[in-house]
Protein backbone atom coordinates (compact mmCIF):
# COMPACT_ATOMS: atom_id res chain seq x y z
CA UNK A 1 0.00 0.00 0.00
CA UNK A 2 1.09 3.50 -0.70
CA UNK A 3 1.73 5.78 1.69
CA UNK A 4 -0.98 8.27 0.31
CA UNK A 5 -3.72 5.86 0.43
CA UNK A 6 -2.96 5.09 3.78
CA UNK A 7 -2.91 8.28 5.32
CA UNK A 8 -6.04 8.84 2.90
CA UNK A 9 -7.41 5.88 4.56
CA UNK A 10 -6.27 7.09 8.14
CA UNK A 11 -7.72 10.60 7.43
CA UNK A 12 -11.08 8.73 6.64
CA UNK A 13 -10.78 6.57 9.97
CA UNK A 14 -10.44 9.73 12.27
CA UNK A 15 -13.00 11.78 10.69
CA UNK A 16 -15.17 8.51 11.28
CA UNK A 17 -16.34 7.88 7.58
CA UNK A 18 -15.81 4.79 7.53
CA UNK A 19 -17.80 1.88 7.96
CA UNK A 20 -18.04 -0.24 10.92
CA UNK A 21 -15.61 -3.42 8.90
CA UNK A 22 -13.36 -1.19 7.73
CA UNK A 23 -12.83 0.41 10.91
CA UNK A 24 -11.70 -2.84 12.03
CA UNK A 25 -9.92 -3.69 8.93
CA UNK A 26 -8.34 -0.04 9.37
CA UNK A 27 -6.85 -1.39 13.08
CA UNK A 28 -5.93 -4.45 12.04
CA UNK A 29 -4.28 -3.30 9.11
CA UNK A 30 -2.32 -1.10 11.62
CA UNK A 31 -1.92 -4.32 14.21
CA UNK A 32 0.03 -5.72 11.41
CA UNK A 33 2.30 -3.45 9.95
CA UNK A 34 4.04 -1.84 13.37
CA UNK A 35 6.43 0.69 10.76
CA UNK A 36 3.59 2.10 9.73
CA UNK A 37 2.23 3.15 13.27
CA UNK A 38 5.09 5.43 13.25
CA UNK A 39 3.98 7.45 9.94
CA UNK A 40 0.17 7.46 11.59
CA UNK A 41 1.44 8.84 14.52
CA UNK A 42 3.62 11.51 13.11
CA UNK A 43 0.41 12.48 11.16
CA UNK A 44 -1.78 12.64 14.25
CA UNK A 45 0.56 14.78 16.17
CA UNK A 46 1.25 17.39 12.99
CA UNK A 47 -2.75 17.36 12.89
CA UNK A 48 -3.10 18.26 16.33
CA UNK A 49 -0.19 20.68 16.44
CA UNK A 50 -2.21 22.13 13.51
CA UNK A 51 -5.15 22.38 14.70
CA UNK A 52 -3.72 23.35 18.15
CA UNK A 53 -2.32 26.52 15.86
CA UNK A 54 -5.35 27.33 14.76
CA UNK A 55 -7.46 27.54 18.39
CA UNK A 56 -4.43 29.81 19.08
CA UNK A 57 -4.92 32.05 16.25
CA UNK A 58 -8.09 32.57 17.15
CA UNK A 59 -8.24 33.27 20.53
CA UNK A 60 -4.96 35.65 19.82
CA UNK A 61 -7.25 37.42 17.53
CA UNK A 62 -10.04 37.65 19.79
CA UNK A 63 -7.75 39.23 22.39
CA UNK A 64 -6.35 41.65 20.21
CA UNK A 65 -9.78 42.64 19.14
CA UNK A 66 -11.25 42.63 22.57
CA UNK A 67 -7.76 44.74 23.56
CA UNK A 68 -9.05 47.32 21.18
CA UNK A 69 -12.35 47.86 22.40
CA UNK A 70 -11.18 47.86 25.58
CA UNK A 71 -8.41 50.17 25.30
CA UNK A 72 -10.70 52.78 23.45
CA UNK A 73 -13.08 52.91 26.19
CA UNK A 74 -11.07 52.18 29.22
CA UNK A 75 -10.20 55.67 30.65
CA UNK A 76 -13.68 56.88 29.32
CA UNK A 77 -15.52 53.94 30.76
CA UNK A 78 -13.55 54.59 34.11
CA UNK A 79 -14.59 57.84 34.60
CA UNK A 80 -18.69 57.17 33.49
CA UNK A 81 -18.28 54.99 36.47
CA UNK A 82 -17.10 57.86 39.10
CA UNK A 83 -19.52 59.75 37.74
CA UNK A 84 -22.55 57.91 37.61
CA UNK A 85 -20.95 56.96 41.49
CA UNK A 86 -21.29 60.36 42.01
CA UNK A 87 -24.34 61.29 40.78
CA UNK A 88 -25.89 58.62 42.61
CA UNK A 89 -24.68 59.29 46.19
CA UNK A 90 -24.49 63.01 45.34
CA UNK A 91 -27.56 63.79 47.62
CA UNK A 92 -26.78 61.30 49.96
CA UNK A 93 -23.06 62.90 50.33
CA UNK A 94 -24.55 66.44 50.79
CA UNK A 95 -27.29 65.17 53.51
CA UNK A 96 -23.99 63.29 55.37
CA UNK A 97 -22.11 66.81 55.16
CA UNK A 98 -25.17 69.29 56.42
CA UNK A 99 -25.79 66.22 59.55
CA UNK A 100 -22.30 66.34 60.51
CA UNK A 101 -22.25 70.03 60.06
CA UNK A 102 -24.93 70.58 61.69
CA UNK A 103 -24.61 67.89 65.24
CA UNK A 104 -21.27 69.37 65.44
CA UNK A 105 -21.95 73.12 65.48
CA UNK A 106 -24.87 72.13 67.93
CA UNK A 107 -22.92 70.34 70.40
CA UNK A 108 -20.57 73.00 70.44
CA UNK A 109 -23.34 75.66 70.73
CA UNK A 110 -24.84 73.31 73.52
CA UNK A 111 -21.64 72.36 75.09
CA UNK A 112 -21.62 76.47 75.79
CA UNK A 113 -18.02 76.58 73.59
CA UNK A 114 -18.90 79.70 71.73
CA UNK A 115 -19.50 81.52 75.19
CA UNK A 116 -16.41 80.02 76.51
CA UNK A 117 -14.28 81.33 73.43
CA UNK A 118 -15.61 84.79 73.99
CA UNK A 119 -15.16 84.41 77.97
CA UNK A 120 -11.63 83.45 77.09
CA UNK A 121 -10.99 85.85 74.41
CA UNK A 122 -11.83 88.91 76.93
CA UNK A 123 -10.83 89.50 80.15
CA UNK A 124 -12.65 92.75 80.34
CA UNK A 125 -15.42 92.41 82.92
CA UNK A 126 -18.81 94.62 82.73
CA UNK A 127 -19.37 95.41 86.15
CA UNK A 128 -22.99 94.66 86.75
CA UNK A 129 -24.54 92.77 89.50
CA UNK A 130 -27.03 89.91 88.91
CA UNK A 131 -29.48 90.80 91.82
CA UNK A 132 -31.70 87.50 92.15
CA UNK A 133 -28.78 85.15 91.42
CA UNK A 134 -29.05 83.04 94.40
CA UNK A 135 -32.72 83.24 94.79
CA UNK A 136 -33.37 82.96 91.43
CA UNK A 137 -31.25 79.51 91.75
CA UNK A 138 -33.83 78.53 95.18
CA UNK A 139 -36.86 79.35 93.49
CA UNK A 140 -35.88 77.17 90.29
CA UNK A 141 -35.27 74.27 92.25
CA UNK A 142 -38.18 74.77 94.50
CA UNK A 143 -40.42 74.94 91.33
CA UNK A 144 -38.43 71.88 89.93
CA UNK A 145 -39.55 70.31 93.38
CA UNK A 146 -42.74 71.47 92.92
CA UNK A 147 -43.77 70.60 89.27
CA UNK A 148 -42.22 67.09 89.61
CA UNK A 149 -45.22 65.41 88.96
CA UNK A 150 -46.87 67.93 86.48
CA UNK A 151 -45.26 69.13 83.40
CA UNK A 152 -46.21 72.28 83.25
CA UNK A 153 -43.35 74.72 82.31
CA UNK A 154 -43.99 78.25 84.17
CA UNK A 155 -42.07 81.05 83.31
CA UNK A 156 -38.99 81.36 84.33
CA UNK A 157 -37.79 84.77 86.45
CA UNK A 158 -36.04 86.92 84.10
CA UNK A 159 -32.42 87.46 84.95
CA UNK A 160 -32.68 91.00 87.28
CA UNK A 161 -29.39 93.44 87.05
CA UNK A 162 -28.44 95.82 89.52
CA UNK A 163 -25.51 99.04 89.15
CA UNK A 164 -25.30 102.59 89.96
CA UNK A 165 -26.17 105.69 88.37
CA UNK A 166 -26.13 109.56 88.92
CA UNK A 167 -28.13 112.62 88.35
CA UNK A 168 -26.77 114.86 85.48
CA UNK A 169 -29.64 117.24 85.78
CA UNK A 170 -31.83 117.76 88.58
CA UNK A 171 -35.04 117.29 86.40
CA UNK A 172 -34.53 113.86 86.34
CA UNK A 173 -31.75 113.45 83.59
CA UNK A 174 -29.67 110.05 85.10
CA UNK A 175 -26.43 108.44 83.21
CA UNK A 176 -25.57 104.58 83.87
CA UNK A 177 -23.74 102.07 81.44
CA UNK A 178 -25.04 100.77 78.65
CA UNK A 179 -24.50 97.22 79.43
CA UNK A 180 -26.54 97.47 82.84
CA UNK A 181 -29.55 98.66 80.88
CA UNK A 182 -28.98 96.61 77.22
CA UNK A 183 -32.12 93.83 76.61
CA UNK A 184 -33.99 95.59 79.36
CA UNK A 185 -37.59 95.24 79.80
CA UNK A 186 -37.71 98.00 82.47
CA UNK A 187 -35.29 100.21 84.33
CA UNK A 188 -35.98 101.21 87.72
CA UNK A 189 -34.10 103.79 89.70
CA UNK A 190 -33.80 103.43 93.34
CA UNK A 191 -32.42 106.14 95.64
CA UNK A 192 -30.83 106.14 99.25
CA UNK A 193 -34.10 106.81 100.98
CA UNK A 194 -35.57 103.65 99.48
CA UNK A 195 -38.02 105.65 96.94
CA UNK A 196 -38.05 103.87 93.66
CA UNK A 197 -38.64 105.81 90.37
CA UNK A 198 -39.60 104.24 86.71
CA UNK A 199 -37.22 105.66 84.29
CA UNK A 200 -37.11 105.65 80.32
CA UNK A 201 -34.12 104.91 78.50
CA UNK A 202 -33.14 108.44 76.27
CA UNK A 203 -30.02 107.09 74.51
CA UNK A 204 -28.14 104.47 74.76
CA UNK A 205 -24.17 104.34 73.30
CA UNK A 206 -22.71 101.11 72.83
CA UNK A 207 -18.97 101.65 71.49
CA UNK A 208 -18.54 104.37 74.45
CA UNK A 209 -20.96 101.96 76.95
CA UNK A 210 -23.12 105.08 77.99
CA UNK A 211 -26.55 105.23 78.80
CA UNK A 212 -28.82 108.11 79.39
CA UNK A 213 -32.40 107.95 81.23
CA UNK A 214 -34.79 110.02 82.24
CA UNK A 215 -36.83 109.36 85.46
CA UNK A 216 -40.08 109.13 84.02
CA UNK A 217 -42.67 109.13 87.16
CA UNK A 218 -45.39 110.52 88.71
CA UNK A 219 -43.79 110.54 92.43
CA UNK A 220 -40.36 111.94 91.24
CA UNK A 221 -39.92 115.79 92.46
CA UNK A 222 -37.19 117.91 91.12
CA UNK A 223 -34.36 118.24 93.62
CA UNK A 224 -32.00 120.91 94.39
CA UNK A 225 -29.01 121.53 92.25
CA UNK A 226 -26.50 118.45 91.74
CA UNK A 227 -23.98 119.86 93.97
CA UNK A 228 -21.10 118.98 91.85
CA UNK A 229 -19.75 119.86 88.33
CA UNK A 230 -18.45 117.90 85.31
CA UNK A 231 -14.46 118.20 84.46
CA UNK A 232 -14.28 117.76 80.99
CA UNK A 233 -10.09 118.50 81.17
CA UNK A 234 -8.10 115.73 81.60
CA UNK A 235 -7.19 114.48 84.82
CA UNK A 236 -3.73 114.18 86.32
CA UNK A 237 -2.29 110.81 86.80
CA UNK A 238 -2.00 110.17 91.03
CA UNK A 239 -5.25 112.27 91.62
CA UNK A 240 -6.70 111.06 94.24
CA UNK A 241 -10.08 110.17 93.24
CA UNK A 242 -13.49 108.51 94.70
CA UNK A 243 -16.59 107.05 93.87
CA UNK A 244 -19.57 105.39 95.57
CA UNK A 245 -21.61 102.86 94.06
CA UNK A 246 -23.86 99.42 94.76
CA UNK A 247 -22.13 96.71 94.77
CA UNK A 248 -25.18 95.76 97.50
CA UNK A 249 -28.01 97.29 98.61
CA UNK A 250 -26.46 99.54 100.57
CA UNK A 251 -23.97 102.53 99.07
CA UNK A 252 -20.72 101.70 99.12
CA UNK A 253 -17.57 104.45 99.52
CA UNK A 254 -14.44 103.47 97.45
CA UNK A 255 -11.27 105.51 97.37
CA UNK A 256 -7.99 105.23 95.27
CA UNK A 257 -6.00 107.11 92.72
CA UNK A 258 -5.96 107.68 88.75
CA UNK A 259 -3.31 105.02 87.96
CA UNK A 260 -3.51 105.51 83.62
CA UNK A 261 -4.93 107.89 81.19
CA UNK A 262 -6.07 105.33 79.01
CA UNK A 263 -8.54 102.45 79.67
CA UNK A 264 -8.65 98.37 78.75
CA UNK A 265 -5.85 97.59 76.44
CA UNK A 266 -5.12 101.44 75.69
CA UNK A 267 -8.44 102.08 75.34
CA UNK A 268 -8.09 106.21 74.99
CA UNK A 269 -12.00 106.68 76.05
CA UNK A 270 -11.83 105.41 79.43
CA UNK A 271 -9.01 106.21 82.86
CA UNK A 272 -7.41 103.03 84.49
CA UNK A 273 -8.51 103.81 88.07
CA UNK A 274 -7.08 102.33 90.97
CA UNK A 275 -10.05 101.87 93.28
CA UNK A 276 -11.56 98.11 94.55
CA UNK A 277 -14.89 97.86 92.45
CA UNK A 278 -17.22 95.11 92.53
CA UNK A 279 -19.96 94.19 90.33
CA UNK A 280 -23.07 96.97 90.68
CA UNK A 281 -20.37 99.31 90.68
CA UNK A 282 -21.06 100.20 87.05
CA UNK A 283 -22.11 103.46 86.17
CA UNK A 284 -20.97 104.76 89.42
CA UNK A 285 -19.72 108.09 89.10
CA UNK A 286 -15.86 108.85 89.73
CA UNK A 287 -15.17 112.07 91.68
CA UNK A 288 -11.93 113.83 92.71
CA UNK A 289 -11.18 115.56 96.09
CA UNK A 290 -13.09 119.10 94.51
CA UNK A 291 -15.92 117.23 93.70
CA UNK A 292 -15.63 117.19 90.25
CA UNK A 293 -16.98 113.94 88.21
CA UNK A 294 -14.15 113.27 86.36
CA UNK A 295 -15.62 109.44 84.88
CA UNK A 296 -17.91 106.91 85.13
CA UNK A 297 -16.74 103.22 86.70
CA UNK A 298 -17.31 101.12 83.59
CA UNK A 299 -15.30 98.07 84.15
CA UNK A 300 -12.62 96.01 85.48
CA UNK A 301 -9.50 93.70 84.25
CA UNK A 302 -9.75 89.87 85.45
CA UNK A 303 -6.59 88.59 87.56
CA UNK A 304 -5.37 91.79 87.49
CA UNK A 305 -5.30 93.80 90.88
CA UNK A 306 -6.98 97.37 90.98
CA UNK A 307 -7.39 97.60 87.41
CA UNK A 308 -10.65 98.96 87.22
CA UNK A 309 -12.00 101.27 84.14
CA UNK A 310 -13.68 104.83 84.24
CA UNK A 311 -15.44 106.53 81.05
CA UNK A 312 -13.90 109.39 80.85
CA UNK A 313 -16.49 112.44 81.34
CA UNK A 314 -15.64 113.98 77.99
CA UNK A 315 -16.72 111.18 76.47
CA UNK A 316 -20.38 111.49 78.55
CA UNK A 317 -20.27 114.90 77.05
CA UNK A 318 -19.86 114.25 73.30
CA UNK A 319 -22.66 111.62 74.37
CA UNK A 320 -24.76 114.05 75.19
CA UNK A 321 -24.33 116.47 72.82
CA UNK A 322 -24.92 113.65 69.85
CA UNK A 323 -28.49 112.84 71.66
CA UNK A 324 -31.49 113.92 68.80
CA UNK A 325 -33.12 117.16 70.18
CA UNK A 326 -36.56 115.48 69.34
CA UNK A 327 -35.62 112.95 72.27
CA UNK A 328 -35.22 115.09 74.83
CA UNK A 329 -37.50 117.59 77.25
CA UNK A 330 -35.88 120.52 77.11
CA UNK A 331 -32.10 120.70 76.46
CA UNK A 332 -29.85 118.86 79.35
CA UNK A 333 -28.15 121.79 81.09
CA UNK A 334 -25.40 120.57 83.05
CA UNK A 335 -25.05 122.26 86.44
CA UNK A 336 -21.68 124.33 86.56
CA UNK A 337 -21.59 125.47 90.42
CA UNK A 338 -19.62 123.23 92.39
CA UNK A 339 -20.91 123.27 95.88
CA UNK A 340 -18.39 120.59 97.49
CA UNK A 341 -15.34 122.00 96.75
CA UNK A 342 -13.84 123.09 100.08
CA UNK A 343 -16.15 120.22 102.10
CA UNK A 344 -14.34 117.77 104.12
CA UNK A 345 -15.07 114.23 102.18
CA UNK A 346 -17.83 112.81 104.71
CA UNK A 347 -19.44 116.05 104.20
CA UNK A 348 -19.02 115.83 100.44
CA UNK A 349 -20.70 112.33 100.67
CA UNK A 350 -23.69 112.93 102.56
CA UNK A 351 -24.38 115.69 100.40
CA UNK A 352 -23.97 113.27 97.68
CA UNK A 353 -25.48 110.58 98.10
CA UNK A 354 -29.29 111.71 97.21
CA UNK A 355 -27.85 111.73 93.40
CA UNK A 356 -26.39 108.47 93.25
CA UNK A 357 -29.44 105.57 92.45
CA UNK A 358 -29.63 102.25 92.30
CA UNK A 359 -30.09 101.04 88.66
CA UNK A 360 -32.35 98.13 89.01
CA UNK A 361 -32.96 96.22 85.55
CA UNK A 362 -35.90 94.03 84.98
CA UNK B 1 -27.07 50.21 50.12
CA UNK B 2 -29.05 48.46 47.09
CA UNK B 3 -27.39 51.37 45.49
CA UNK B 4 -24.08 50.63 46.02
CA UNK B 5 -24.54 47.14 45.34
CA UNK B 6 -26.00 47.97 41.83
CA UNK B 7 -22.68 49.84 40.95
CA UNK B 8 -20.38 47.59 41.84
CA UNK B 9 -19.28 44.81 39.36
CA UNK B 10 -20.98 41.42 40.14
CA UNK B 11 -18.30 38.75 40.84
CA UNK B 12 -17.62 35.87 38.21
CA UNK B 13 -15.65 32.90 40.09
CA UNK B 14 -12.05 32.48 38.39
CA UNK B 15 -13.35 28.99 37.38
CA UNK B 16 -16.26 29.86 35.22
CA UNK B 17 -13.05 32.26 33.37
CA UNK B 18 -10.74 29.83 33.49
CA UNK B 19 -13.85 27.39 31.34
CA UNK B 20 -14.63 30.15 29.05
CA UNK B 21 -11.18 31.07 28.08
CA UNK B 22 -10.09 27.55 27.66
CA UNK B 23 -13.27 27.32 25.12
CA UNK B 24 -12.40 30.89 23.72
CA UNK B 25 -15.22 32.35 25.25
CA UNK B 26 -15.42 36.32 24.04
CA UNK B 27 -17.59 36.85 26.77
CA UNK B 28 -14.69 35.83 29.33
CA UNK B 29 -11.92 37.32 27.52
CA UNK B 30 -14.07 40.76 28.27
CA UNK B 31 -14.35 40.05 31.59
CA UNK B 32 -10.52 38.77 31.76
CA UNK B 33 -9.91 42.14 30.60
CA UNK B 34 -11.98 44.30 32.52
CA UNK B 35 -10.85 42.42 35.73
CA UNK B 36 -6.95 42.14 35.70
CA UNK B 37 -5.92 44.54 33.03
CA UNK B 38 -5.94 47.68 35.15
CA UNK B 39 -3.44 47.01 37.52
CA UNK B 40 -0.76 45.08 35.41
CA UNK B 41 -1.12 47.78 32.66
CA UNK B 42 -0.45 50.13 35.41
CA UNK B 43 2.41 47.91 36.72
CA UNK B 44 3.95 48.02 32.95
CA UNK B 45 3.44 51.68 32.33
CA UNK B 46 5.21 52.51 35.92
CA UNK B 47 7.87 50.54 34.67
CA UNK B 48 8.88 52.21 31.26
CA UNK B 49 5.93 50.65 29.16
CA UNK B 50 3.27 51.86 26.71
CA UNK B 51 -0.06 51.11 26.91
CA UNK B 52 0.50 49.20 23.99
CA UNK B 53 3.50 46.74 25.56
CA UNK B 54 0.89 46.39 28.54
CA UNK B 55 -1.28 45.04 26.49
CA UNK B 56 0.95 42.83 24.59
CA UNK B 57 2.33 41.43 27.64
CA UNK B 58 -1.23 40.66 28.75
CA UNK B 59 -2.34 38.64 25.99
CA UNK B 60 0.99 36.60 26.33
CA UNK B 61 0.42 36.16 29.56
CA UNK B 62 -3.42 35.05 28.90
CA UNK B 63 -1.53 32.50 26.17
CA UNK B 64 0.71 31.60 29.09
CA UNK B 65 -2.96 30.50 30.91
CA UNK B 66 -3.97 29.19 27.78
CA UNK B 67 -1.26 26.54 27.47
CA UNK B 68 -1.35 26.12 30.65
CA UNK B 69 -5.30 24.94 30.50
CA UNK B 70 -4.85 22.85 27.62
CA UNK B 71 -1.84 21.12 28.70
CA UNK B 72 -4.72 19.30 31.32
CA UNK B 73 -4.04 21.40 34.18
CA UNK B 74 -7.11 23.19 34.92
CA UNK B 75 -6.44 23.92 38.45
CA UNK B 76 -4.55 26.98 39.74
CA UNK B 77 -3.03 27.22 42.59
CA UNK B 78 -3.49 31.03 43.24
CA UNK B 79 -6.38 33.44 41.82
CA UNK B 80 -6.44 33.98 38.47
CA UNK B 81 -5.25 37.82 39.04
CA UNK B 82 -1.90 37.05 41.37
CA UNK B 83 -1.35 34.36 38.53
CA UNK B 84 -1.66 36.90 35.52
CA UNK B 85 0.27 39.43 37.85
CA UNK B 86 2.73 37.37 38.30
CA UNK B 87 3.30 36.22 34.84
CA UNK B 88 2.87 39.62 33.38
CA UNK B 89 5.72 40.50 35.87
CA UNK B 90 8.11 37.87 34.66
CA UNK B 91 7.27 38.50 30.63
CA UNK B 92 7.72 42.28 31.50
CA UNK B 93 10.83 41.54 32.86
CA UNK B 94 12.03 39.34 30.49
CA UNK B 95 11.02 41.98 27.48
CA UNK B 96 12.96 44.47 29.47
CA UNK B 97 15.84 42.87 29.77
CA UNK B 98 15.96 42.02 26.31
CA UNK B 99 16.24 45.68 25.78
CA UNK B 100 19.18 45.89 27.81
CA UNK B 101 17.35 48.19 30.58
CA UNK B 102 17.60 46.96 33.82
CA UNK B 103 18.46 49.62 36.40
CA UNK B 104 14.78 51.33 36.45
CA UNK B 105 12.87 48.33 37.01
CA UNK B 106 14.15 47.23 40.69
CA UNK B 107 10.75 48.09 42.65
CA UNK B 108 9.38 45.17 40.37
CA UNK B 109 11.94 42.39 40.67
CA UNK B 110 12.63 43.13 43.85
CA UNK B 111 9.24 41.07 44.72
CA UNK B 112 9.48 37.62 45.96
CA UNK B 113 8.92 35.01 43.67
CA UNK B 114 5.57 33.14 45.24
CA UNK B 115 4.51 30.81 42.54
CA UNK B 116 6.20 28.63 40.39
CA UNK B 117 5.21 30.48 37.35
CA UNK B 118 8.74 29.91 35.82
CA UNK B 119 7.86 26.61 34.42
CA UNK B 120 4.62 27.83 32.84
CA UNK B 121 6.55 30.76 31.35
CA UNK B 122 8.87 28.56 29.37
CA UNK B 123 6.46 25.95 28.53
CA UNK B 124 4.77 28.69 26.81
CA UNK B 125 7.87 29.34 25.27
CA UNK B 126 8.54 26.65 23.39
CA UNK B 127 4.69 25.86 22.57
CA UNK B 128 4.98 29.23 21.29
CA UNK B 129 8.24 28.72 19.32
CA UNK B 130 6.42 25.21 17.66
CA UNK B 131 3.86 27.07 16.27
CA UNK B 132 5.14 29.83 15.36
CA UNK B 133 6.95 27.42 12.99
CA UNK B 134 3.63 26.14 12.27
CA UNK B 135 2.12 29.47 11.60
CA UNK B 136 5.16 30.06 9.17
CA UNK B 137 4.88 26.78 7.05
CA UNK B 138 1.55 28.10 6.37
CA UNK B 139 2.47 31.32 5.14
CA UNK B 140 4.92 29.47 2.46
CA UNK B 141 2.43 27.17 1.54
CA UNK B 142 0.99 29.01 -0.57
CA UNK B 143 -2.31 28.62 -2.51
CA UNK B 144 -4.47 26.58 -2.97
CA UNK B 145 -2.77 24.28 -1.71
CA UNK B 146 -3.41 26.64 1.80
CA UNK B 147 -6.99 26.87 1.53
CA UNK B 148 -7.52 22.95 0.80
CA UNK B 149 -5.63 22.24 3.81
CA UNK B 150 -7.30 24.35 5.52
CA UNK B 151 -11.14 23.33 4.12
CA UNK B 152 -10.19 19.46 4.78
CA UNK B 153 -8.45 19.35 8.23
CA UNK B 154 -9.91 22.32 10.42
CA UNK B 155 -13.03 23.22 8.71
CA UNK B 156 -14.10 19.11 7.82
CA UNK B 157 -15.09 19.68 4.33
CA UNK B 158 -16.13 16.05 2.69
CA UNK B 159 -13.75 15.23 -0.39
CA UNK B 160 -16.36 15.56 -2.61
CA UNK B 161 -16.91 19.26 -1.58
CA UNK B 162 -13.22 19.73 -2.43
CA UNK B 163 -13.22 18.48 -5.83
CA UNK B 164 -15.93 20.83 -6.63
CA UNK B 165 -15.16 23.88 -4.96
CA UNK B 166 -11.34 23.24 -6.20
CA UNK B 167 -12.86 22.00 -9.90
CA UNK B 168 -10.90 18.60 -9.62
CA UNK B 169 -12.25 16.29 -12.36
CA UNK B 170 -12.46 13.82 -9.75
CA UNK B 171 -12.06 12.69 -6.06
CA UNK B 172 -8.79 10.73 -6.52
CA UNK B 173 -7.35 13.93 -8.18
CA UNK B 174 -8.41 15.55 -5.21
CA UNK B 175 -7.11 13.36 -2.73
CA UNK B 176 -3.34 13.06 -4.85
CA UNK B 177 -3.43 16.75 -4.33
CA UNK B 178 -4.22 17.20 -0.73
CA UNK B 179 -1.32 14.24 -0.23
CA UNK B 180 1.33 16.43 -2.10
CA UNK B 181 0.12 19.61 -0.06
CA UNK B 182 0.45 18.21 3.20
CA UNK B 183 3.93 16.00 1.94
CA UNK B 184 4.95 19.92 1.18
CA UNK B 185 3.61 21.40 4.77
CA UNK B 186 5.38 18.82 6.23
CA UNK B 187 8.62 19.40 4.47
CA UNK B 188 8.67 23.35 5.31
CA UNK B 189 7.73 22.91 9.26
CA UNK B 190 10.12 20.29 9.62
CA UNK B 191 13.17 22.38 7.54
CA UNK B 192 12.08 25.48 9.76
CA UNK B 193 12.24 23.53 13.27
CA UNK B 194 15.57 22.23 12.11
CA UNK B 195 16.86 25.61 10.53
CA UNK B 196 15.58 26.77 14.46
CA UNK B 197 18.06 24.30 16.03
Amino acid sequence: MRRQDFLDWADQYMRGELSKEDQIAFEEYCKEHPEITVLLEEHTSFLKLWKDTEERKALRLALAKEGKNIKSNSSLFSSQKILSLWSRLQINAAVAATVALVSVFSTLWLTGYFTNIKKATTDYSALRREMNSVKRNVNEQNKVIRDINNNKTKNTTPIHFGATGFMLTKDGYVVTNNHVINGADSVHLQNSKGQSFRAKIVYSDAIKDLAILHIDDTGFKPLKNVPYTFKKQKSELGEDIYTIGFPRDEAVYGQGYLSSNTGYVGDTIAYQISIPVNPGNSGGPVLDNQGNIIGIISGKQKGIDGAAFAIKTKELIETLNRIPADSLKGNIVLNNKNTLANLPRTEQIKKLQDYIYIVKVF
Amino acid sequence: MSKIKHILPYEVSDQELITGIAQGDSRAINKLYKFFFPSISRMIINNNGSDDEAKDIFQDAVMVLYDRLTQGKFELNSKLSTFLYAVSRRLWLKHLTRKGVTSKTSDISDFEDILKIEDDVERHEIIESNFRQMSFALEQLGEPCKTLLHDFYIVNMSMQEIKEKFGYTTTDNAKTQKYKCLQRLKKLFFNTSKLDK
